[in-house]
């Protein structure tokens, strides 16, 4: 019964006892609960498990469960809450933060089997799927109604809409059309005692408090979910995009903000600045102004005539903005030339960087110029390059520190710089993390953003849900000591382990 | 900064010394929404000192705005700018403050197509039982730093806290409305709503009352010419067509001032808000209905037991809140099942252990 220990553990021998001991009971418990196929514990079949889309913060978590129904999840968390054993629940294992990142003395709770689309009702325009199925299968399935799933995190191919509720992911659309909070009517899920709870309704504004925005966006640490209720709204007859250069990055950021202020919500509003326009226009050849200091990708959906009276105000927008050049897509297949270059963002810098850490902050609009050019003067103070693209609509910034991990003094620096431009960003009045999450990456600049008070009163919110702070422990909301010790931007160091190198 | 404030300075005190003597608070702001709710116990706590809008950028499309500010200052100056907020919350009444209108949570006609008052709400500053100024979300509309607890407060009826200070989302008014009518029935008029909405129409709010569909159309100036052609019905001229739905917002029209004098004149009839599915057809229970919200808010002016009405609002899929009555014994908001009250609890717990703000107003327990 007793599985090999992983090999580089720490060999402290209390430490390595309790974990084997602790091993054997939680298998004993599980295998009463669960078909033998639904119960991993040896080394090379749980290492699969050991991270998340951070690759950086790895850990081999103590057993996986893979229950089937409804009545394992309950009974694998009855069981574990009966035995005090932390659970880290787990969809696809996209997210960027480490918010599934497993626990050394816990059970990994993959929900990956969850992955039935239960009921999808054309007339109500709503869509019940387990937690497990994939954002995009539900816009697939209700594309035959002329519906389809509005918010498009762009792992939307992978990622599932449980990870996406305990995210509330966003996408490029989600100014005009919401976060996964504003598109989830109902959840339905577990307490850490394994008690079926209902979140949310299919009426709205649910009896009494409205625990829905809490529990998306809680990373797993609330409640576990098993089934989502979603929204589907018509899929826009037409849309169209305009792809906009400009020679000064000041007068990009006026665009976006001229744009807004004519009362234009656009469907979509990005930026990519010049060392990323290279980089993706090495990759996908679009056509990009490699002249530009700045391109905007503007796109407008809807009915043929409502893109048409919005492209033409937005052409005169953008052009009395100080654009240098403006093309309007004239079909799909351009339009879609026009995304590909921002959609191979990260892939494009994989090309030109050996490593490269993406950072997910968001500031005020108006502040767009300004983080830019204090990104610029960073690229120096830290002697590394940064790419920058930007969901300029909703200010949600993607800056992508090139480095080689290789070189453990890059590393060093890109940590610090990478810090850096969290700070900056709160400075100005923005947030850590737009849409990526804090998982274990972005605790020590929580402490940078929240007061002592706050980040206790979050530590409470998470009591009155889990009492014994069993559901996905240690993750988002940092210990104070743990803010005191680590002088708020450095506490990862020594504190988590950090055994690999980054590799997004 | 709100923290600069002197006035929040005196409310902090105010709380401490409350939960020193174990001394009820009560959250008081203008008054306009006393009616809601569960009784209001414990003595009135004055937050209407915190006012005034703290920031507000157009191209942001956010703004900031202290509890006490008036909702019809807040939106005045939104107007001055071609914003709103999209939701439509209403007043009732000339006195209603930002703060009453997030702890209320009400939202308008335009609820089921543009959302709720938690969907626009950014960030929020708490004044908590323990006496702490605790400050959630901020003022980017993306932004997942922590749990969500400014939204929490949408709704919240105060039982937390005092929600001092509110960032919201708000946008540009819409470009052109059209409102149409049409004589349909009301399982005719669900169907009717169900299958445009599923449809790239620019809808933007709908009612049915008395055979009588109105829909409202906005957006675009193109897009709302386009689905008004399509749609056809009775065109209403904009000036009748502004005034029904600012009537149908404040609850001034025909319908709910003919409420209001039923419940005023017997004490055994009350006015009901059901949410239940859009889809859900018509609730057979006796007295007259509303439907707004493409059929997912449903009015009721009843002398129907309130078992009677909450089981066929469950049935349906839904809720159903007491609105205005004299008699309020029964509970007021849907009782929640076990695991929700056990939350419920535990949360009033971890914001105001000692129950200092409004004792009983949402639910007895909290």
């Amino acid at each position: 019964m007793n599985a090999p220990m992983p090999a580089g553990m720490a060999a402290i021998g209390g430490e390595h006892e309790q974990r084997v001991q602790r091993q054997a009971v939680v298998v004993a418990a599980l295998s009463a609960l669960l078909p033998p196929r639904c119960l991993l514990w040896q080394l090379e079949d749980v290492v699969p498990y050991e991270c998340d889309g951070l690759t950086a913060y790895r850990e081999h978590p103590l057993v996986v469960a893979l229950p089937e129904t409804g009545v394992e999840v309950a009974a694998v968390l009855r069981a574990c809450h009966a035995l005090a054993v932390p659970v880290v629940a787990r969809g696809a294992g996209t997210g960027l933060s480490g918010g599934a990142l497993p626990h050394r003395l816990g059970v990994t709770l993959s929900l990956a089997k969850f992955n039935r689309i239960v009921a999808l009702d054309a007339v109500a325009r709503t869509a019940v799927v387990q937690c497990g199925v994939r954002n995009l299968a539900i816009s697939e399935a209700a594309a035959a109604h002329g519906l389809y799933y509005a918010p498009d995190p762009s792992s939307q191919i992978a990622c599932t809409i449980g990870g996406n509720v305990a995210e509330n992911s966003g996408g490029v659309h989600c100014l005009k059309y919401g976060l996964t909070l504003h598109n989830v009517l109902r959840v339905k899920g577990y307490t850490i005692e394994g008690e079926e709870v209902v979140f949310g309704g299919y009426a709205l504004d649910a009896p009494g408090l409205d625990l829905l925005p809490l529990v998306v966006g809680s990373e797993g640490m609330l409640a576990v979910i098993s089934e989502v209720t979603v929204k589907l709204v018509p899929k826009p007859q037409l849309a169209r995009c305009i792809m906009a250069s400009f020679d000064d990055i000041r007068h990009a950021g006026e665009a976006v903000a001229s744009i807004i202020a004519a009362g234009i919500i656009p469907a979509g509003l990005e930026m990519m600045d010049k060392p990323m326009t290279a980089a993706v226009e090495d990759f996908v050849h679009a056509g990009y102004d490699l002249d530009a200091q700045a391109i905007l990708l503007c796109e407008s959906d809807g009915t043929p005539e409502e893109v048409q009276e919005e492209i033409a105000r937005m052409l005169d927008v953008l052009t009395g903005a100080g654009a240098t050049r403006v093309e309007v897509s004239r079909d799909e297949a351009q339009r879609l030339k026009f995304w590909s270059g921002r959609k191979n963002a990260f892939p494009a810098s994989g090309r030109i960087s050996p490593d490269y850490m993406c950072m997910d902050s968001t500031i005020p609009r108006k502040r767009l110029a300004d983080i830019l050019l204090a990104i610029a003067e960073m690229e120096t103070k830290y002697g590394l390059r940064c790419a920058n693209v930007f969901h300029a609509g909703d200010g949600n910034l993607h800056p992508l520190i090139l480095f080689d991990a290789n070189d453990a003094d890059q590393l060093h620096r890109c940590e610090l710089f990478g810090a850096d431009i969290l700070e900056t960003s709160v400075r100005m009045g923005g947030t850590v993390t737009g849409e990526h999450g804090v998982g274990v990456e972005k605790l020590g600049s929580m402490c940078v953003q929240f007061s002592p008070a706050e980040l206790e009163q979050m530590s409470a919110v998470k009591r009155a849900f889990d009492p014994h702070e069993l559901l996905n422990p240690g993750k988002v909301i940092p210990t104070l000591r743990r803010c005191a010790e680590g002088g708020k931007m450095h506490v990862r160091k020594g504190l988590l382990p950090f055994p690999d190198l980054p590799r997004f | 900064m709100i923290a600069d404030d002197p006035a929040l300075q005196s409310l902090v005190d105010r709380v401490r010394a409350a939960r020193a003597a174990g001394t009820a608070l009560c959250i008081q702001g203008g008054g306009s929404k006393g009616f809601l709710g569960e009784a209001a116990h414990g003595e009135p706590l004055d937050v209407t000192v915190l006012r005034g809008i703290s920031s507000y950028e157009p191209t942001e499309l956010v703004v900031t705005a202290r509890c006490g500010t008036l909702l019809s200052d807040l939106e005045a100056v939104l107007a001055d700018a071609g914003q709103c907020l999209p939701f439509e919350p209403p007043h009732f009444g000339p006195t209603a403050t930002v703060g009453g209108m997030v702890a209320a949570g009400l939202a308008g006609p335009a609820r089921a197509a543009m959302g709720g008052v938690r969907d626009y709400v950014l960030g929020a500053t708490l004044l908590n039982g323990r006496a702490e100024v605790l400050s959630f979300g901020g003022q980017v509309i993306k932004n997942v730093a922590g749990y969500d607890v400014s939204r929490l407060l949408a709704g919240s009826f105060g039982v937390l806290g005092v929600v001092c200070e509110v960032s919201l989302k708000v946008l540009p008014l819409a470009r052109a409305t059209d409102t149409l009518r049409f004589e349909l029935t009301q399982a005719a008029a669900i169907t009717q709503l169900n299958a445009w909405a599923g449809q790239p129409l620019p809808l933007g709010a709908s009612a049915w009352w008395n055979e009588t569909l109105v829909v409202r159309l906005q957006g675009a100036v193109a897009a709302v010419e386009a689905a008004a052609a399509r749609l056809g019905g009775e065109h209403i001229e904009a000036a009748q067509a502004a005034a029904f739905w600012a009537g149908l917002r404040e609850q001034s029209d025909e319908y709910f001032a003919g409420a209001a004098r039923q419940v005023e004149a017997d004490a055994s009839v009350r006015l009901w808000r059901l949410g239940v599915p859009q889809t859900a057809g018509p609730l057979a229970l006796p007295g007259e209905q509303l439907v707004e919200w493409g059929g997912g808010q449903r009015w009721l002016c009843s002398a129907a037991a309130p078992s009677a009405v909450r089981t066929a609002a469950a049935a349906a899929g839904g809720h159903a809140t007491i609105f205005r009555a004299h008699d309020k014994s029964s509970g007021v908001f849907t009782p929640l099942d076990a695991p929700l009250a056990r939350i419920h609890r535990e949360l009033k717990r971890a914001f105001d252990p000692d129950r200092v703000f409004n004792r009983g107003r949402l639910y007895p327990d909290l």
